[in-house]
Protein backbone atom coordinates (compact mmCIF):
# COMPACT_ATOMS: atom_id res chain seq x y z
CA UNK A 1 0.00 0.00 0.00
CA UNK A 2 2.76 2.41 0.86
CA UNK A 3 5.04 1.70 -2.04
CA UNK A 4 4.80 3.96 -5.05
CA UNK A 5 2.87 2.10 -7.72
CA UNK A 6 3.42 2.40 -11.42
CA UNK A 7 1.42 0.94 -14.24
CA UNK A 8 2.45 1.49 -17.84
CA UNK A 9 -0.15 1.94 -20.53
CA UNK A 10 -0.58 -1.34 -22.31
CA UNK A 11 -1.13 0.11 -25.80
CA UNK A 12 1.48 2.85 -25.61
CA UNK A 13 4.71 1.38 -24.37
CA UNK A 14 7.63 3.28 -22.86
CA UNK A 15 9.12 5.56 -25.46
CA UNK A 16 5.67 6.21 -26.86
CA UNK A 17 4.58 8.58 -24.09
CA UNK A 18 3.45 11.32 -26.49
CA UNK A 19 0.34 9.30 -27.24
CA UNK A 20 -0.44 8.57 -23.63
CA UNK A 21 -1.96 10.15 -20.57
CA UNK A 22 -0.07 9.85 -17.31
CA UNK A 23 -2.28 9.91 -14.23
CA UNK A 24 -0.44 10.85 -11.03
CA UNK A 25 -2.65 9.61 -8.26
CA UNK A 26 -3.12 8.98 -4.59
CA UNK A 27 -2.39 5.32 -3.86
CA UNK A 28 -5.87 5.10 -2.34
CA UNK A 29 -7.29 5.40 -5.87
CA UNK A 30 -5.03 2.91 -7.64
CA UNK A 31 -7.50 0.01 -7.67
CA UNK A 32 -10.39 2.14 -8.88
CA UNK A 33 -8.29 3.82 -11.60
CA UNK A 34 -7.06 0.49 -12.94
CA UNK A 35 -10.63 -0.83 -12.93
CA UNK A 36 -11.84 2.22 -14.89
CA UNK A 37 -8.95 1.84 -17.35
CA UNK A 38 -9.97 -1.76 -17.95
CA UNK A 39 -13.68 -1.03 -18.20
CA UNK A 40 -13.30 1.94 -20.54
CA UNK A 41 -10.45 0.66 -22.66
CA UNK A 42 -8.26 3.60 -21.66
CA UNK A 43 -5.22 1.60 -22.73
CA UNK A 44 -3.22 4.75 -23.29
CA UNK A 45 -3.46 5.63 -19.60
CA UNK A 46 -0.36 5.20 -17.46
CA UNK A 47 -0.61 5.37 -13.71
CA UNK A 48 1.89 6.47 -11.10
CA UNK A 49 0.81 6.61 -7.47
CA UNK A 50 2.09 8.26 -4.33
CA UNK A 51 1.75 6.39 -1.03
CA UNK A 52 -1.78 6.55 0.36
CA UNK A 53 -0.44 7.17 3.86
CA UNK A 54 0.19 10.76 2.76
CA UNK A 55 -3.51 11.10 3.63
CA UNK A 56 -2.33 11.81 7.15
CA UNK A 57 0.30 14.40 6.16
CA UNK A 58 -1.26 16.09 3.11
CA UNK A 59 0.97 19.17 3.30
CA UNK A 60 3.80 17.00 1.97
CA UNK A 61 1.96 16.13 -1.23
CA UNK A 62 2.43 19.32 -3.31
CA UNK A 63 6.23 19.22 -3.12
CA UNK A 64 6.33 15.52 -3.90
CA UNK A 65 4.07 16.03 -6.90
CA UNK A 66 6.16 18.98 -8.06
CA UNK A 67 9.24 16.73 -8.10
CA UNK A 68 7.42 14.00 -10.03
CA UNK A 69 5.96 16.51 -12.50
CA UNK A 70 9.44 17.86 -13.19
CA UNK A 71 10.68 14.33 -13.82
CA UNK A 72 7.71 13.11 -15.84
CA UNK A 73 7.31 16.39 -17.71
CA UNK A 74 10.63 15.74 -19.41
CA UNK A 75 9.36 12.44 -20.79
CA UNK A 76 6.90 14.07 -23.16
CA UNK A 77 3.59 12.57 -22.09
CA UNK A 78 0.66 13.62 -24.25
CA UNK A 79 -0.99 14.84 -21.08
CA UNK A 80 -0.57 14.54 -17.33
CA UNK A 81 -3.54 14.53 -14.98
CA UNK A 82 -3.48 14.71 -11.19
CA UNK A 83 -5.87 12.29 -9.48
CA UNK A 84 -6.01 14.17 -6.20
CA UNK A 85 -8.74 16.44 -4.91
CA UNK A 86 -7.68 19.14 -2.44
CA UNK A 87 -7.34 16.32 0.12
CA UNK A 88 -6.43 18.60 3.02
CA UNK A 89 -3.64 20.36 1.13
CA UNK A 90 -5.26 23.71 1.78
CA UNK A 91 -5.08 24.82 -1.86
CA UNK A 92 -1.28 24.36 -1.74
CA UNK A 93 -1.50 22.14 -4.83
CA UNK A 94 -2.96 24.93 -6.97
CA UNK A 95 0.33 26.77 -7.69
CA UNK A 96 1.93 23.45 -8.67
CA UNK A 97 -0.92 22.74 -11.09
CA UNK A 98 -0.55 26.21 -12.57
CA UNK A 99 3.21 25.89 -12.86
CA UNK A 100 2.93 22.68 -14.87
CA UNK A 101 -0.34 23.44 -16.66
CA UNK A 102 -2.09 20.35 -15.34
CA UNK A 103 -5.49 19.74 -13.76
CA UNK A 104 -6.73 17.82 -10.73
CA UNK A 105 -9.94 16.14 -9.63
CA UNK A 106 -12.71 18.42 -8.38
CA UNK A 107 -13.81 18.78 -4.78
CA UNK A 108 -12.28 18.64 -1.36
CA UNK A 109 -11.83 14.88 -0.94
CA UNK A 110 -12.20 11.51 -2.64
CA UNK A 111 -15.51 11.17 -0.79
CA UNK A 112 -16.82 14.05 -2.88
CA UNK A 113 -15.91 12.77 -6.33
CA UNK A 114 -16.94 9.20 -5.53
CA UNK A 115 -20.34 10.43 -4.42
CA UNK A 116 -20.56 13.25 -6.97
CA UNK A 117 -19.32 16.62 -5.75
CA UNK A 118 -22.68 18.40 -5.63
CA UNK A 119 -24.51 15.50 -3.99
CA UNK A 120 -21.74 15.10 -1.43
CA UNK A 121 -21.66 18.80 -0.58
CA UNK A 122 -25.46 18.90 -0.20
CA UNK A 123 -25.43 15.87 2.08
CA UNK A 124 -22.51 17.19 4.08
CA UNK A 125 -24.14 20.59 4.52
CA UNK A 126 -27.26 18.87 5.87
CA UNK A 127 -25.21 16.85 8.35
CA UNK A 128 -21.59 17.88 8.92
CA UNK A 129 -21.14 15.29 11.70
CA UNK A 130 -20.45 12.38 9.32
CA UNK A 131 -17.07 10.72 9.00
CA UNK A 132 -16.57 8.94 5.66
CA UNK A 133 -14.84 5.77 4.57
CA UNK A 134 -14.32 4.53 1.04
CA UNK A 135 -13.53 0.92 0.06
CA UNK A 136 -9.84 1.69 0.34
CA UNK A 137 -10.15 3.36 3.73
CA UNK A 138 -12.32 0.54 5.05
CA UNK A 139 -9.70 -1.96 3.90
CA UNK A 140 -6.86 0.01 5.48
CA UNK A 141 -8.70 1.51 8.45
CA UNK A 142 -6.30 -0.10 10.88
CA UNK A 143 -3.06 1.14 9.36
CA UNK A 144 -4.19 4.56 8.12
CA UNK A 145 -6.61 5.63 10.83
CA UNK A 146 -6.43 3.50 13.95
CA UNK A 147 -2.64 3.23 14.02
CA UNK A 148 -1.83 6.02 11.56
CA UNK A 149 -3.52 8.65 13.70
CA UNK A 150 -2.01 7.27 16.89
CA UNK A 151 -5.27 5.98 18.40
CA UNK A 152 -4.04 2.41 18.88
CA UNK A 153 -1.18 3.62 21.05
CA UNK A 154 -3.08 6.46 22.70
CA UNK A 155 -6.79 5.59 22.93
CA UNK A 156 -7.50 8.96 24.55
CA UNK A 157 -6.93 10.54 21.13
CA UNK A 158 -10.03 8.83 19.72
CA UNK A 159 -12.43 11.35 21.18
CA UNK A 160 -10.10 14.25 20.44
CA UNK A 161 -10.39 13.35 16.74
CA UNK A 162 -13.89 11.95 16.58
CA UNK A 163 -15.75 13.40 19.55
CA UNK A 164 -17.80 15.78 17.38
CA UNK A 165 -18.82 13.13 14.83
CA UNK A 166 -22.01 11.13 15.19
CA UNK A 167 -21.99 8.75 12.20
CA UNK A 168 -19.58 6.81 10.06
CA UNK A 169 -20.84 6.74 6.48
CA UNK A 170 -19.33 4.01 4.33
CA UNK A 171 -19.32 5.17 0.71
CA UNK A 172 -19.05 1.81 -1.02
CA UNK A 173 -17.55 1.43 -4.46
CA UNK A 174 -18.01 -2.34 -4.76
CA UNK A 175 -20.65 -3.19 -2.11
CA UNK A 176 -18.29 -5.91 -0.91
CA UNK A 177 -19.68 -7.68 2.17
CA UNK A 178 -16.30 -8.20 3.80
CA UNK A 179 -15.53 -4.48 3.52
CA UNK A 180 -18.95 -3.62 4.90
CA UNK A 181 -18.18 -5.77 7.93
CA UNK A 182 -14.86 -3.95 8.37
CA UNK A 183 -16.51 -0.55 8.05
CA UNK A 184 -19.20 -1.52 10.55
CA UNK A 185 -16.50 -2.63 12.99
CA UNK A 186 -14.60 0.63 12.40
CA UNK A 187 -17.73 2.59 13.30
CA UNK A 188 -18.07 0.61 16.52
CA UNK A 189 -14.42 1.24 17.43
CA UNK A 190 -14.85 4.96 16.84
CA UNK A 191 -18.08 5.01 18.83
CA UNK A 192 -20.14 6.17 15.83
CA UNK A 193 -23.42 5.09 14.28
CA UNK A 194 -23.06 3.25 10.97
CA UNK A 195 -24.57 3.97 7.57
CA UNK A 196 -23.87 2.81 4.01
CA UNK A 197 -24.29 4.72 0.76
CA UNK A 198 -23.37 2.97 -2.47
CA UNK A 199 -21.50 5.14 -4.96
CA UNK A 200 -20.05 2.63 -7.42
CA UNK A 201 -17.52 4.22 -9.77
CA UNK A 202 -19.95 6.13 -11.97
CA UNK A 203 -19.42 9.61 -10.56
CA UNK A 204 -15.64 9.11 -10.48
CA UNK A 205 -15.71 7.91 -14.09
CA UNK A 206 -17.71 10.97 -15.16
CA UNK A 207 -15.17 13.42 -13.72
CA UNK A 208 -12.22 11.47 -15.11
CA UNK A 209 -13.51 10.81 -18.60
CA UNK A 210 -13.05 14.32 -20.03
CA UNK A 211 -9.41 14.25 -18.95
CA UNK A 212 -8.77 10.86 -20.49
CA UNK A 213 -11.14 10.17 -23.33
CA UNK A 214 -10.26 13.36 -25.22
CA UNK A 215 -6.92 11.73 -25.95
CA UNK A 216 -8.51 9.23 -28.29
CA UNK A 217 -9.81 12.00 -30.52
CA UNK A 218 -7.84 15.14 -31.35
CA UNK A 219 -4.56 14.60 -29.54
CA UNK A 220 -4.09 11.00 -30.58
CA UNK A 221 -4.75 11.91 -34.22
CA UNK A 222 -2.15 14.66 -33.95
CA UNK A 223 0.27 12.23 -32.43
CA UNK A 224 -0.36 9.78 -35.25
CA UNK A 225 0.23 12.35 -37.94
CA UNK B 1 20.87 10.98 42.60
CA UNK B 2 18.16 11.72 40.05
CA UNK B 3 17.28 8.27 38.76
CA UNK B 4 15.12 5.93 40.79
CA UNK B 5 15.52 2.16 40.91
CA UNK B 6 12.75 1.75 38.32
CA UNK B 7 14.70 3.95 35.88
CA UNK B 8 12.38 6.92 36.22
CA UNK B 9 13.75 10.34 37.02
CA UNK B 10 12.97 11.70 40.47
CA UNK B 11 11.76 15.18 39.54
CA UNK B 12 12.01 16.34 43.15
CA UNK B 13 15.74 15.81 43.16
CA UNK B 14 16.38 18.09 40.16
CA UNK B 15 17.52 21.70 40.41
CA UNK B 16 15.01 24.28 39.19
CA UNK B 17 16.87 24.66 35.93
CA UNK B 18 17.08 20.92 35.28
CA UNK B 19 13.47 20.41 36.34
CA UNK B 20 12.24 22.99 33.84
CA UNK B 21 14.31 21.33 31.10
CA UNK B 22 12.90 17.95 32.10
CA UNK B 23 9.36 19.33 32.08
CA UNK B 24 9.86 20.64 28.57
CA UNK B 25 11.10 17.18 27.51
CA UNK B 26 8.09 15.57 29.21
CA UNK B 27 5.75 18.03 27.53
CA UNK B 28 7.37 17.24 24.18
CA UNK B 29 6.82 13.54 24.86
CA UNK B 30 3.21 14.10 25.92
CA UNK B 31 3.72 12.85 29.49
CA UNK B 32 0.82 14.51 31.24
CA UNK B 33 1.32 13.07 34.75
CA UNK B 34 4.99 14.04 34.78
CA UNK B 35 4.24 17.57 33.60
CA UNK B 36 1.60 17.96 36.30
CA UNK B 37 4.03 16.70 38.90
CA UNK B 38 6.66 19.18 37.70
CA UNK B 39 4.16 22.03 37.99
CA UNK B 40 3.32 21.03 41.56
CA UNK B 41 7.01 20.84 42.51
CA UNK B 42 7.78 24.31 41.11
CA UNK B 43 4.78 25.75 42.92
CA UNK B 44 5.95 24.07 46.13
CA UNK B 45 9.31 25.78 45.56
CA UNK B 46 7.37 29.03 45.60
CA UNK B 47 7.58 29.82 41.92
CA UNK B 48 4.93 32.29 40.79
CA UNK B 49 2.25 30.43 38.78
CA UNK B 50 2.83 32.82 35.87
CA UNK B 51 6.53 31.97 35.84
CA UNK B 52 5.78 28.22 35.87
CA UNK B 53 3.45 28.73 32.94
CA UNK B 54 5.73 30.85 30.79
CA UNK B 55 9.11 29.26 31.55
CA UNK B 56 8.09 25.61 31.33
CA UNK B 57 4.73 25.01 29.63
CA UNK B 58 4.60 27.84 27.10
CA UNK B 59 8.27 27.48 26.22
CA UNK B 60 7.81 23.72 25.86
CA UNK B 61 4.80 24.17 23.57
CA UNK B 62 6.70 26.76 21.54
CA UNK B 63 9.30 24.08 20.74
CA UNK B 64 6.54 21.56 19.95
CA UNK B 65 5.03 24.14 17.58
CA UNK B 66 8.33 24.71 15.78
CA UNK B 67 8.92 20.98 15.33
CA UNK B 68 5.37 20.52 14.04
CA UNK B 69 5.91 23.32 11.54
CA UNK B 70 9.19 21.71 10.44
CA UNK B 71 7.59 18.30 9.96
CA UNK B 72 9.47 16.67 12.85
CA UNK B 73 6.32 16.15 14.91
CA UNK B 74 2.91 15.19 13.55
CA UNK B 75 -0.64 15.77 14.73
CA UNK B 76 -0.87 12.83 17.21
CA UNK B 77 2.32 13.92 19.00
CA UNK B 78 1.18 17.55 19.14
CA UNK B 79 -2.16 16.48 20.61
CA UNK B 80 -0.41 14.47 23.31
CA UNK B 81 1.81 17.45 24.14
CA UNK B 82 -1.27 19.67 24.26
CA UNK B 83 -2.95 17.20 26.56
CA UNK B 84 0.06 17.32 28.88
CA UNK B 85 -0.02 21.11 28.86
CA UNK B 86 -3.75 21.01 29.57
CA UNK B 87 -2.97 18.99 32.70
CA UNK B 88 -0.53 21.66 33.86
CA UNK B 89 -2.97 24.43 33.01
CA UNK B 90 -5.69 22.80 35.13
CA UNK B 91 -3.46 23.27 38.17
CA UNK B 92 -2.30 26.76 37.22
CA UNK B 93 -5.52 28.37 35.94
CA UNK B 94 -7.13 29.11 39.34
CA UNK B 95 -3.79 30.22 40.77
CA UNK B 96 -3.13 32.58 37.87
CA UNK B 97 -6.42 34.32 38.56
CA UNK B 98 -5.66 34.59 42.29
CA UNK B 99 -2.15 35.92 41.85
CA UNK B 100 -3.09 38.60 39.35
CA UNK B 101 -1.09 37.30 36.40
CA UNK B 102 -0.84 39.79 33.53
CA UNK B 103 -3.97 40.01 31.34
CA UNK B 104 -3.34 40.36 27.64
CA UNK B 105 -6.89 40.77 26.37
CA UNK B 106 -10.10 38.95 25.60
CA UNK B 107 -10.91 36.64 22.67
CA UNK B 108 -14.10 35.07 21.36
CA UNK B 109 -13.40 32.06 19.14
CA UNK B 110 -15.44 29.43 17.33
CA UNK B 111 -15.47 27.04 14.37
CA UNK B 112 -17.73 28.33 11.60
CA UNK B 113 -21.12 27.03 10.52
CA UNK B 114 -21.09 23.63 8.81
CA UNK B 115 -17.77 22.66 10.34
CA UNK B 116 -17.31 20.46 13.39
CA UNK B 117 -13.51 20.40 13.52
CA UNK B 118 -12.01 21.87 16.65
CA UNK B 119 -8.55 20.42 17.18
CA UNK B 120 -6.75 23.52 15.86
CA UNK B 121 -9.16 25.86 17.60
CA UNK B 122 -8.62 24.09 20.91
CA UNK B 123 -4.84 24.37 20.53
CA UNK B 124 -5.23 28.09 19.87
CA UNK B 125 -7.41 28.47 22.97
CA UNK B 126 -4.86 26.72 25.12
CA UNK B 127 -1.95 28.83 23.84
CA UNK B 128 -3.93 32.06 24.07
CA UNK B 129 -4.92 31.29 27.66
CA UNK B 130 -1.30 30.50 28.38
CA UNK B 131 -0.37 33.90 26.96
CA UNK B 132 -2.76 35.63 29.35
CA UNK B 133 -5.89 36.00 27.23
CA UNK B 134 -9.37 35.37 28.52
CA UNK B 135 -10.93 33.13 25.89
CA UNK B 136 -14.64 32.54 25.31
CA UNK B 137 -15.06 29.33 23.31
CA UNK B 138 -18.16 29.18 21.13
CA UNK B 139 -17.45 25.59 20.13
CA UNK B 140 -18.24 24.23 16.66
CA UNK B 141 -20.73 24.83 13.84
CA UNK B 142 -21.41 28.50 14.63
CA UNK B 143 -23.80 30.62 12.58
CA UNK B 144 -23.09 34.34 12.40
CA UNK B 145 -25.68 35.02 15.12
CA UNK B 146 -23.52 33.23 17.69
CA UNK B 147 -20.53 35.44 16.91
CA UNK B 148 -22.64 38.60 17.05
CA UNK B 149 -24.20 37.64 20.39
CA UNK B 150 -20.81 36.81 21.90
CA UNK B 151 -19.28 40.07 20.69
CA UNK B 152 -22.14 42.02 22.22
CA UNK B 153 -21.96 40.12 25.51
CA UNK B 154 -18.22 39.87 26.02
CA UNK B 155 -16.83 42.89 24.14
CA UNK B 156 -13.68 40.99 23.07
CA UNK B 157 -10.52 42.50 21.62
CA UNK B 158 -10.26 39.60 19.20
CA UNK B 159 -12.67 37.46 17.21
CA UNK B 160 -11.16 34.15 16.10
CA UNK B 161 -12.70 31.91 13.45
CA UNK B 162 -11.58 28.45 12.45
CA UNK B 163 -12.46 26.14 9.52
CA UNK B 164 -10.95 22.91 8.28
CA UNK B 165 -12.99 22.48 5.11
CA UNK B 166 -12.73 24.30 1.81
CA UNK B 167 -16.51 24.24 1.74
CA UNK B 168 -16.92 25.99 5.09
CA UNK B 169 -14.12 28.56 5.02
CA UNK B 170 -16.11 31.00 2.82
CA UNK B 171 -18.52 31.38 5.76
CA UNK B 172 -15.86 33.49 7.47
CA UNK B 173 -16.58 36.17 4.89
CA UNK B 174 -20.28 36.01 5.77
CA UNK B 175 -19.39 36.77 9.39
CA UNK B 176 -16.99 39.61 8.52
CA UNK B 177 -19.44 41.15 6.05
CA UNK B 178 -22.13 41.05 8.74
CA UNK B 179 -19.81 42.80 11.20
CA UNK B 180 -19.26 45.47 8.57
CA UNK B 181 -23.00 45.84 7.91
CA UNK B 182 -23.62 46.21 11.64
CA UNK B 183 -20.80 48.78 11.81
CA UNK B 184 -18.89 46.82 14.43
CA UNK B 185 -16.11 45.48 12.22
CA UNK B 186 -13.58 47.93 13.65
CA UNK B 187 -14.47 47.01 17.22
CA UNK B 188 -12.64 43.68 16.99
CA UNK B 189 -9.46 42.26 15.57
CA UNK B 190 -10.44 39.35 13.33
CA UNK B 191 -8.02 36.42 13.22
CA UNK B 192 -8.70 33.38 11.04
CA UNK B 193 -7.08 29.97 10.85
CA UNK B 194 -7.46 26.40 9.63
CA UNK B 195 -5.68 24.00 7.30
CA UNK B 196 -7.18 25.14 3.97
CA UNK B 197 -6.66 28.87 4.61
CA UNK B 198 -3.77 31.11 3.69
CA UNK B 199 -2.81 34.78 3.97
CA UNK B 200 -4.27 35.60 0.60
CA UNK B 201 -7.66 34.22 1.62
CA UNK B 202 -7.60 36.11 4.94
CA UNK B 203 -6.87 39.34 3.09
CA UNK B 204 -9.56 38.69 0.49
CA UNK B 205 -12.30 38.20 3.08
CA UNK B 206 -11.27 41.24 5.12
CA UNK B 207 -9.73 39.53 8.17
CA UNK B 208 -6.93 41.26 10.02
CA UNK B 209 -4.63 38.25 9.85
CA UNK B 210 -4.27 34.58 9.02
CA UNK B 211 -2.64 32.48 11.74
CA UNK B 212 -1.04 29.32 10.43
CA UNK B 213 -0.72 27.77 13.90
CA UNK B 214 -1.40 28.37 17.58
CA UNK B 215 1.98 29.97 18.30
CA UNK B 216 1.54 32.37 15.41
CA UNK B 217 -1.95 33.18 16.71
CA UNK B 218 -0.44 34.28 20.04
CA UNK B 219 2.28 36.39 18.39
CA UNK B 220 -0.20 37.96 15.98
CA UNK B 221 -2.71 38.68 18.74
CA UNK B 222 -0.04 40.31 20.91
CA UNK B 223 1.15 42.49 18.06
CA UNK B 224 -2.31 43.60 16.90
CA UNK B 225 -3.64 44.18 20.42
CA UNK B 226 -0.57 46.31 21.27
CA UNK B 227 -0.98 48.28 18.03
CA UNK B 228 -4.63 48.86 18.84
CA UNK B 229 -3.82 50.09 22.35
CA UNK B 230 -1.15 52.41 21.00
CA UNK B 231 -3.60 53.82 18.47
CA UNK B 232 -6.20 54.34 21.19
CA UNK B 233 -3.60 56.02 23.41
CA UNK B 234 -2.36 58.21 20.55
Amino acid sequence: MDAALESSPSAASRGDEGRSVLVLACGALAGELLELRRANGWDYMALRCLPAKLHNTPRRIPDLLRGILAEEGARGWGRIFIAYADCGMGAALEPVLKEYGVERLPGAHCYAFFRGVETFEDEHARDPTCFYLTDFLARHFDSLIWRGMGIAEHPELRDTYFGNYTRLVFLTQTADDALKARAREAAARLGLEYEERHTGLGAFERVLAPHLSGMTAAEKVTADE
Amino acid sequence: MTEQSNGEIDLNSLSDEDLVKQMMDDLYDGLKDEVMEGVRILLAREWEPYRVLTDSLMEGMRIVGIDFRDGILFVPEVLLSANAMKGGMEILRPLLAETGAPKSGKMVIGTVKGDIHDIGKNLVIMMMEGAGYEVIDLGINNPVENYLAAIEEHKPDILGMSALLTTTMPYMKVVIDTLTEKEIRDDVIVLVGGAPLNEEFAKAIGADAYCRDAAVAVDTANELVARRHNRAAG
